[in-house]
């Protein structure tokens, strides 16, 4: 090894290690942001790095991507507003995917010539780097169309759907074995990318909107699996290392979203809850009968609490509701009323939705509390103020066997004395069931869109 | 073949660190490690570089130069865009005064 090689492998060493523990200092709210800036770093060094490389010649095209990328990239992520983050995220999957597909296609054309072709263990990498980055790519689109409401946030399905979705991955498995045994071949690597994309877009096309944390985790797993594969094809460990971290850590996201619904990734990736089963039989068929309460009144019964827990839901983002709810956090605790927060582990389109909004909304996160850690202080709360959620506070979850979605783990607002729900409209959520909460003693239903509902409510508190 | 090998244990122990560490992530912090990891994910860069900057010598020479500048492009969406919204998404987050 000469030198210069000896030098970028150290530099691509100290880059894994920052990687590492750049996101080791993520899993503390006081130390996050330092450990994005040590795992930025590290990128700084492995792109250096490479470009040390004796092999690149011509600084101008790389100049030309990199300035390009940059400008999008930058623009992109300052004007971002945070209750898009989703698609945010689901887009830059989407380019990480992109990426791995275009390497691994140039490679394949490096290696092919008259008298050339890719060994064998090129063909598999290539083959597989194209595979999954070419799903993930226009999986990610999808997924972004969906949350930016470009296509159906509908579950969608269509007959022989899976017959389809079986014979399309046997294509790409005989096709991975033909390119690997002709490899000098590229109509059969060309046909990988061509039903690698068809593929993207089947697989979460079906997705409904409510399930999209489940599509999001999972797409950002692939992203780092394709720059594993981009390792494996380029020879990197350093890409191997960075990639299996990423892709480690879509999984454990995807499965905890997962856990979060009572759900198998599988049942999720095939079209959600069977809507078929009529809402009346799951609730009984009885006449809900339920108690409306107009901003006056709800802000009298804030007034005679001394404890208020909020639930924020999907509702909270659609409605920009963040500041008001952070101003009644305000007004309340004038008044000498205990605010704390619940999030469910799948409220919003992302994990961590509501809590980069409040945070935005300047909430101090230790005022932010799992379902585990708060559930057993809702029987000794006055107030439960649900803004915007619906299936994950649904009793039904915890007593109605006949329910889609009994075993979910929910939060267990109505324990509380009195619950306010802020909700648009009877509509049911996203379960497509009717939710038993709004019918009980202690419910009081609050109608209108978040922001204004909670902003008139802040107003009567002020003015009492 | 003995390097792939070697390639695939780095994987695997790689993928075990990552198990490891992202489940001490609390979920406050889910979309910020998705962002932020997504931007390591950008690493790919490292392959996009040489594939748009070296010197091909077979006779698809100009397209695998053009692949790889879309390459450096994407994945530099990913790593810039990537990093700075995880910023943006952290320095929000605020202990009680």
């Amino acid at each position: 090894m000469e030198i210069r090689e000896i030098i970028i492998s150290l530099f691509y060493l100290i880059a894994s290690f920052l990687f590492i523990f750049g996101i080791k200092r993520l899993s503390s709210p006081a130390t996050a942001r330092m450990g994005n800036i040590y795992s930025a770093i590290g990128m700084l060094i492995a792109v250096v790095a490479t470009l040390l490389n004796k092999n690149i010649v011509s600084f101008e095209y790389i100049l030309l991507g990199i300035v390009v990328g940059s400008a999008i990239g930058a623009y992109m992520a300052l004007k971002v507003a945070m209750t898009d983050m989703p698609q945010m995220v689901g887009l830059l999957n989407g380019f990480g995917g992109g990426a791995s597909a275009f390497v691994a296609l140039s490679e394949f054309y490096q290696k092919i010539g008259p008298d050339v072709a890719p060994d064998i263990k090129a063909a598999v990498a290539i083959s597989i780097s194209l595979l999954i980055g070419s799903v993930t790519f226009t999986g990610s689109l999808i997924a972004f169309g969906k949350l930016q409401g470009i296509v159906t946030g509908k579950v969608v399905k269509f007959p022989l759907q899976n017959q389809l979705n079986i014979l399309l991955i046997l294509a790409l498995i005989t096709l991975i074995v033909l390119a690997v045994i002709y490899p000098q071949e590229q109509i059969y690597y060309l046909t990988i990318i061509g039903i690698s994309l068809l593929v993207g877009v089947l697989l979460v096309l079906p997705i409904g909107g409510a399930d999209m944390p489940v599509a999001i985790s999972l797409l950002n797993s692939y992203s780092g699996m394709a720059a594993a594969a981009t390792g494996f094809v380029i020879d990197n460990n350093m890409l191997i290392i960075a990639g299996s971290l990423v892709g480690a850590s879509g999984i454990i996201l995807t499965n905890i979203m997962c856990k979060a619904m009572n759900r198998s990734l599988m049942n999720v990736l095939l079209g959600g809850w069977d809507n078929t089963a009529s809402s009346s039989a799951v609730s009984g068929g009885k006449d809900v009968v339920i108690k409306s309460v107009d901003s006056e009144e709800a802000a009298s019964i804030f007034d005679a609490a001394s404890s208020v827990i909020v639930v924020p839901g999907y509702g909270m983002a659609v409605a920009q509701a963040q500041h008001a709810v952070k101003e009644l956090m305000d007004v309340l605790e004038k008044r000498g009323i205990s605010v704390k927060f619940a999030v469910h582990p799948v409220a919003g389109r992302m994990p961590g939705h509501m809590n980069i909004l409040l945070a935005e909304s300047n909430v101090p996160y230790d005022k932010l509390y799992a379902l585990e850690d708060i559930n057993d202080d809702f029987k000794t709360t006055d107030v439960s103020l649900v803004i915007g959620a619906n299936d994950v506070v649904n009793p039904a979850a915890r007593s109605n066997p006949e329910s889609p979605i009994y075993g979910m783990p929910i939060l267990n607002v109505d324990y509380s004395r009195t619950v306010i729900v802020v909700k648009r409209s009877m509509a049911a959520g996203y379960a497509g069931i009717d939710n038993d909460l709004f019918g009980l003693d202690n419910t009081f239903m609050y109608f209108g869109d978040a922001k204004d509902a909670i902003t008139k409510l802040n107003n009567e508190l002020k003015n009492m | 073949m003995s390097d792939l090998f070697f390639m695939v244990y780095v994987f695997v122990l790689a993928g075990f660190v990552g198990f490891e560490l992202i489940n001490k992530v609390p979920p406050t912090l889910h979309t910020p490690l998705m962002s932020g990891s997504n931007a390591i994910s950008g690493i790919t860069i490292v392959g996009a570089l040489v594939a748009s900057g070296a010197l091909h010598a077979t006779e698809h020479a100009t397209l695998a130069t053009v692949l790889g500048v879309f390459a450096v492009a994407f994945a530099t969406i990913n790593v810039v865009g990537g990093y700075l919204v995880t910023d943006r998404m952290l320095k929000m987050f605020k202990k009680k005064k």
